[in-house]
């Protein structure tokens, strides 16, 4: 078993900036299981530095109005809806 | 014998001429198809109906096939052995009691068991080819670029194709024909009849190997399984008696490429996640925590832990945390640094060899249950798939044999960027 690499209230953390809350349980066990993947990345420090030249080309198209998604389709998997509108929580 | 390779059969009819026409193909259960849900294996989809079908759906009932239905797969692509899935794990047919591999599981299982003549899968990172070498059938991830992802819901866009799994070469070739080219709706497509040559990938499969030369790069052998490379190097020797020449080539990079691979897909995937929130699908927060008291964001949180399995929430963690203020550097920019120089590697090799032949896994079939208490042990076991997502190249997993168990052992080969052509060939040679 691999040293402790975050401790729970570091993945209590990442998991609030994720919006993922955790079971009971789960932070414990993502600590242990974090040291051993924390640690292979790790050896991401022996990569040297490489000349990244990627071959890139815009896609452009014009700028036409064409058919998109009906508004009713676009709605028919949401749970709530209303006035054709998504219905989302408390903002605030 | 239920060995659960669907989480929805439904029969979608293609049109009634073409070079499908008579032919059924399953399509794995995260490409989208109009008005049969589409899951990606997660309770969060679990009543997900796409309002549209994926391109590569559309390009399949315009050849004719008859789809069969939606096939099981590791929660959102997110697994080696499609143990992850919330609709329960599929059992190996060419292996009863072992995982059929994954993420695409079930296309491979559906196949093996002849209960559809073809399947589609995805490969982020051995998705195709690690199912069809566990369950003994062909599988080949294209060229990324090659195939559109149109409806394809993302996991990590900048490594993912969908690929073809079918008992042949030739069937596997003919289904690549079908779905390849260029989309507008997807702007990562290139045409290949511009990169390299035409579309007739079955014409490739002539078993023709005499000209060809095979680069083995040791990096990909020596860490397998004895038998493994037992069954390896015998299929070596079958394509030497053949005419092929082989030739030893080396790829150190590939020693970094499974934690290169890891980061960059989790970060993607803690990205490309965040839309599941249980606003315009998912299960509304009401139905999962009661009334949540606090803000959206407490919504959220509480829609996507009832939402999301184990497997999806360690990677959505991790790659949260790989590109946070402060680890950005350390793991994401050297990740990248790793992809480009897994690529450089690559196309050195490419210059010395046709084609690299490699075991698609290092290891046979697990048994079910072997693998889900160590991820990182899952994670390791796709050291050979995955430099050739970090690389864009293509490749096939064909069958090789069986070890003495009777467990079924493929062999990959790695062609050059739209090099399908070089790949077919190579494998028809064996399968």
């Amino acid at each position: 078993m691999s040293e402790q690499r975050v401790d729970e209230a570091e993945v209590e953390h990442v998991a609030s900036l994720a919006r993922v809350d955790l079971d009971e349980g789960d932070a414990a066990r993502f600590v242990e299981q974090f040291a051993d993947i924390l640690e292979a990345f790790d050896a991401l420090d022996e990569v040297p530095a490489v000349d990244r030249d990627a071959d890139l080309t815009n896609v452009m198209r014009p700028d036409e109005e064409r058919a998109c998604l009906d508004r009713d389709d676009a709605l028919r998997n949401a749970p709530e809806t209303e006035d054709g509108y998504f219905t989302g929580p408390r903002v605030s | 014998m239920d060995y659960n390779g669907y989480v929805t059969e439904q029969r979608i009819e293609g049109a009634d001429d073409g070079p499908l026409a008579g032919t059924t193909v399953a399509v794995k259960d995260n490409i989208s198809t109009a008005g049969v849900r589409t899951t990606c294996g997660s309770a969060m989809l679990a009543d997900y109906v796409p309002p549209y079908d994926a391109t590569v759906v559309e390009r399949l009932k315009a050849a004719g096939a008859t789809i069969t239905g939606k096939t099981n797969m590791d929660e959102f692509g997110m697994g080696t052995t499609t143990e992850t899935s919330a609709f329960g794990l599929t059992d190996n047919p060419a292996a009863p009691g072992h995982v059929p591999g994954g993420s695409s599981g079930g296309s491979a299982a559906v196949v093996a068991a002849g209960d559809a003549d073809l399947a589609l899968g995805t490969d982020t990172g051995g998705s195709v080819r690690c199912p069809a070498a566990f369950c003994g059938v062909v599988g080949i991830k294209p060229t990324y670029g090659l195939v559109s992802r149109y409806g394809l819901v993302a996991y990590a866009n900048s490594l993912e194709q969908i690929g073809p799994i079918a008992p042949t070469v030739e069937a596997a070739a003919e289904l690549l024909s079908v779905i390849a080219g260029p989309d507008e709706r997807d702007a990562t497509t290139r045409d290949a009849a511009s990169e390299v040559s035409d579309y007739d990938y079955a014409a490739a499969a002539d078993g023709d190997v005499s000209d060809m030369t095979v680069g083995i790069p040791s990096e990909l052998v020596d860490g397998a399984d004895q038998a493994v490379r037992e069954v390896f190097r015998d299929a070596v020797e079958d394509l030497e008696s053949q005419g092929a020449e082989t030739v030893t080539v080396d790829l150190p990079s590939v020693e970094h490429a499974v934690e290169a691979y890891y980061v960059i897909a989790m970060s993607e995937a803690s990205s490309n996640l965040a839309r599941f929130d249980g606003v315009r699908y998912g299960t509304a927060a009401s139905e999962t925590a009661g009334e949540v008291e606090g803000d959206w964001n407490e919504s959220f949180a509480a829609v996507r832990e009832a939402g999301f399995g184990e497997e999806v929430k360690r990677r959505i963690l991790l790659g949260t945390y790989a590109l946070s203020a402060g680890y950005h550097d350390k793991y994401y920019e050297k990740a990248q640094d790793a992809r480009a120089w897994v690529q450089q590697d690559f196309d050195a090799a490419l210059e010395e060899a046709d084609v690299l032949a490699s075991p698609t896994m290092p290891v046979p079939p697990f048994e079910q249950g072997e693998s889900l208490d160590d991820p990182m042990t899952m994670y390791l076991a796709d050291a050979n798939t995955v430099p050739v997502n970090l690389a864009n190249l293509p490749a096939i997993s064909v069958p090789a044999g069986e070890t003495d168990e009777g467990l079924p052992v493929g062999l990959q080969f790695v062609g050059p960027a739209f090099g399908e052509h070089a790949i077919v060939r190579a494998g028809s040679a064996l399968a």
